[in-house]
């Protein structure tokens, strides 16, 4: 049986677990996954119980993607759907686990990413969000403000090749892959922007400076940390093992 | 031939489906109703009778048999995940083969629609609208034939052709501790669904308890109807 209240709009209200999910959103080479890397280094020195988590990673799933990937035969809705079959099954195995056992869960993406893509690909939106009715909504979700050509500027340089379905190469924006990514994250940078009122997204300036960004994202972090215990105890130590007395040494 | 073919719901807004001719016939009903034996021979009749005929089938695009392998080694899989892959299944074959076949003016015979899907998430979930929703860019069938047996009928077939399985017993919603009567109650639950359903979408029901020559002589019936033909 599906939990009760499961199948309700959730992305629209607080959940009810003891942990905290926060994720980071934003165009490619906005510097999202460095933030976050760098703001779970600083929990896990502080003792905080941490579980990371990506986008587009379940077993389950990847290598159906990355088939479909490589023979360019996805439409936009079976991309759209693979994707939601991926989240899924991640929700269900990686990210409610840690949070109902009062942990920190750090998503590198989260739902607003296919919201934007697919919506760019020209799937319905309604559609798209009802897919992913299920959904827990972020105690904090961090969008990565990026302008479009410091985005490129930064994919450009650090990767060899742009990848077919990442270029939206599929949508015949443009003959050659620089330029279709840049018509096509320029159309996804737009979908962010709708969504930040839609979803209470906390808009970071991406232009600026990596620490700078990292002590106001750890402000944010810090407030929405307040009076958030974790259960989390030093397992090496122990000081008392009260079962022992049964004499089982 | 129909002309205005529509989508369950709002549909694939990229594409225009209202010039898309041809014949979506389905045949839907729970395991172990022969719909496979009827499939090949509506296939030969209709080609016997000049049709071009395409099939296919629930979970055989080749998106998923990589999953499908990983789900059948062993590994655990979420109700809704589950029903995911499903719809993503669907997605591929309707887009990739189905809407191309019927623009080419091919009949094309399901084994199992939407409907599967709709029906295994109802019994799963306690039957929400999520699924429906979910599946709403599928096209409207023109027939659909829902092969009905009762559960003992059931039961002696698929005891006589190859055994229960894990899945289709629903071991895993533990509802017995055993595989016969988890797969009794199982295909109960699924039985009523199916009616149910049946009765909302207006499915053609064929008693699948009949002998295999019936049963074909029926559906023939059915869709000679459909496509206004001589049986």
């Amino acid at each position: 049986m599906r939990q009760k209240g499961a199948t309700s709009a959730n992305l629209k209200k607080k959940h009810e677990y003891p942990g905290k999910l926060i994720i980071v959103e934003g165009i490619d080479g906005s510097g999202k996954s460095t933030q976050m890397y760098l703001l779970q280094q600083w929990l896990i020195a502080q003792g905080y119980p941490v579980f990371r988590t990506e986008w587009n990673s379940s077993i389950l799933v990847k290598k159906m993607t990355k088939e479909g990937k490589k023979k360019k035969n996805l439409t936009p809705q079976t991309f759209s759907i693979i994707h939601a079959a991926d989240f899924a099954d991640r929700l269900q195995f990686e990210i409610l686990p840690p949070l109902k056992a009062g942990m920190i869960v750090l998503a590198d993406r989260y739902v607003y990413t296919a919201f934007a893509r697919d919506g760019v690909r020209g799937v319905n939106p309604q559609w798209i969000r009802n897919l992913y009715q299920f959904a827990v909504k972020p105690d904090l979700a961090f969008y990565f403000k990026t302008p479009i050509q410091v985005s490129i500027d930064r994919i450009l340089s650090g990767r060899p090749k742009l990848k077919y379905y990442e270029a939206g190469m599929d949508l015949n924006l443009a003959p050659t892959p620089e330029e279709s990514f840049t018509i096509f994250q320029t159309r996804i940078l737009k979908e962010y922007q709708k969504m930040i009122k839609e979803f209470g997204l906390t808009v970071m300036d991406a232009t600026k400076e990596i620490n700078e960004q990292q002590t106001l994202m750890r402000e944010i972090v810090t407030k929405e940390l307040k009076g958030f215990t974790t259960k989390r105890r030093n397992y090496e130590r122990r000081q008392k093992v009260f079962w022992r007395r049964f004499g089982l040494s | 031939m129909r002309g205005g073919r529509k989508y369950f719901g709002e549909g694939l807004g990229y594409l225009d489906i209202s010039k898309v001719k041809g014949h979506l016939i389905v045949l839907e009903g729970t395991d172990g109703v022969g719909r496979s034996t009827q499939m090949e021979l509506l296939q030969s009749w209709l080609e016997v009778k000049g049709f071009g005929v395409v099939t296919t089938g629930w979970t055989r695009s080749n998106l998923m048999s990589r999953s499908i392998e990983m789900i059948k080694q062993g590994n655990m899989v979420d109700g809704r995940t589950y029903s995911l892959l499903y719809a993503t299944d669907f997605a591929d074959r309707l887009e990739n083969q189905i809407i191309p076949a019927l623009r080419s003016g091919f009949v094309v015979l399901a084994d199992r629609y939407v409907y599967t899907a709709w029906v295994r998430d109802m019994v799963r979930s306690g039957g929400d609208q999520w699924i429906k929703d979910v599946l709403s860019f599928g096209l409207i069938p023109d027939l659909v034939m829902y092969l009905r047996v009762d559960v003992d009928t059931l039961i002696h077939r698929v005891i006589e052709f190859g055994g229960m399985n894990y899945w289709e017993s629903g071991m895993d919603l533990n509802l017995a501790d055993n595989i016969y009567d988890s797969f009794r109650k199982y295909q109960m639950r699924l039985i009523k669904t199916y009616d149910e359903v049946a009765k909302e979408q207006g499915f053609e029901i064929v008693d699948a308890r009949k002998d295999v020559m019936t049963l074909h002589e029926k559906i023939r019936q059915k869709v000679a109807e459909q496509l206004k033909i001589e049986v």
